[in-house]
């Protein structure tokens, strides 16, 4: 077989190894031929390495990872005086990235700053930019006055009295704002009832007066020698947008946001990113490449799908191995609804039936060419 | 306003479109239809600064920690 392979090797291994080929020709000094000769052993021992068609990588891919993930589960729901920020980490977040959840339970930012700006007071000034503020954080006292049916805001700061009136402002429309003894009053225009104005109350403590919203702490740290700001709540978009972030490093723990703002393979990327840094915190070895697969075949569709019933089980084109997985009933009954027909060509199917499955040296079959 | 150009994120990798003469010549050597690759969509942020089509093939030259370096296809499709 190997014979039959081109001469060329270029192209046919991967570039790390032909990297490391010429490296090792380079210190040895080796000669054109006895490189040539190194690079024929490489080969073959390459091809030796790789999967053959019809293995199973998929289902070696499952058991790699879920293996280790069962050890996982028991030491997980433990918070042990945990300083910092807690994020969601272990089995939930391992859960929550093969989910494809729209929203992670903690959604995090960790923002770079470029070279040039990158000093403690930059950082610090950053982070307390961001972070998002409302009426609540940034007042002493709001009461209402029912007999007047108005509600007065005492502001922690005085100073800052024209930025709060300027964000109820822009939030609500009828109403008349005026300012008393350091007081902010706010008066809705027309009548209302005690229950509408406790209303008006509920949404000016909710209104932001700075920051990004979706930003809800934020903490810096120094990583070697740079300042990094971590962020707990997300919001890309707006974070880019400041001119002193690097928008080539920054990133967000939420794949759709990634997936959004940066396409599918930066949002694959961070499937595996994420998947990989999540079982190595936990102290688990598993090898990346099963880990990409699973990035893989959770953006084939160019969308992220989820592993499951919802996404890439449910999206199986066998009707017996969809029946087999989850909520059989259901899918029986739309398949005969519907006049589907199934095919035999995944294993599944094959196996329920007791034919040969299509995997392995199952996978091939005889094709005869005649002379015509 | 500061412009954030997407592609140079660390993250995303190298996209590049495919003229139809090196389509046809990806299709042919792997004996693929083109409904077989995995697929990206039009609205991708990456595909819209390179304006593509639906149909066109993407090139992706990934950064891979196992191989250095890999080429992957997809295919533009609508969504």
């Amino acid at each position: 077989m190997l014979e039959e392979l081109p001469k060329s090797y270029l192209g046919e291994l991967p570039r790390s190894i032909i990297e490391e080929v010429e490296e090792v020709a380079k210190e040895r000094r080796l000669s054109e031929e006895k490189k040539e000769r190194l690079i024929e052993e490489v080969k073959k021992s390459y091809l030796k390495g790789k999967f053959e068609p019809g293995e199973t990588v998929g289902i070696i891919a499952a058991q790699s990872i879920s293996e280790p993930a069962t050890q996982m589960t028991m030491r997980t729901y433990h918070f042990a005086g945990s300083a910092g920020i807690k994020v969601t980490y272990g089995l939930p977040r391992l859960i929550e990235i093969f989910d494809a959840k729209r929203e992670p339970e903690t959604p995090v930012m960790t923002i770079f700053l470029k070279k040039r700006f990158n000093s403690r007071k930059r950082a610090k000034k950053i982070a307390e930019e961001i972070v998002e503020k409302k009426i609540f954080d940034v007042i002493r006292r709001i009461s209402m006055n029912l007999s007047e049916g108005s509600i007065e805001i005492e502001p922690l700061n005085p100073k800052r009295i024209g930025t709060i009136i300027k964000a109820i402002k822009e939030k609500m429309r009828d109403i008349t704002v005026r300012v008393k003894a350091k007081k902010v009053i706010i008066i809705p225009k027309g009548k209302v009832s005690i229950g509408e104005l406790r209303k008006i109350r509920e949404r000016i403590i909710e209104t932001r007066v700075s920051g990004i919203s979706g930003i809800a702490s934020v903490v810096i740290r120094m990583e070697g020698e740079e300042w990094i700001i971590n962020t707990i709540g997300s919001n890309l978009e707006e974070v880019l947008k400041i001119e002193e972030v690097d928008e080539t490093r920054t990133i967000t723990n939420n794949i759709h946001e990634m997936a959004r703002v940066f396409g599918i393979e930066a949002a694959r990327n961070l499937i595996i990113n994420e998947a990989l840094k999540t079982l190595q915190e936990q102290g688990l070895d598993v090898d990346i490449r099963h880990v990409m697969l699973v990035g893989d075949i959770m953006t084939v569709s160019g969308s992220i799908k989820p592993i499951g019933r919802y996404g890439v089980a449910g999206a199986k084109t066998s009707i017996l191995a969809r029946a087999a997985f989850e909520e059989t009933i259901k899918h029986l009954v739309r398949a005969s609804v519907r006049n589907e027909v199934d095919n035999f060509q995944g294993i599944f199917e094959n196996v329920m039936v007791g034919q040969v499955i299509p995997s392995g040296t199952g996978m091939f079959d005889l094709v005869a060419k005649f002379e015509e | 306003m500061k412009k954030i150009n997407i592609e140079r994120h660390e993250l995303v990798p190298k996209h590049i479109i495919l003229s139809e003469k090196e389509r046809q010549e990806l299709l042919e050597k792997y004996g693929i239809t083109l409904k077989q690759l995995p697929k990206i969509l039009v609205s991708d942020p990456i595909i819209q600064i390179l304006n593509g089509k639906v149909g066109d093939v993407v090139k992706i030259i990934r950064k891979s920690p196992t191989a250095g370096e890999i080429t992957h296809y997809r295919v533009v499709i609508k969504g």
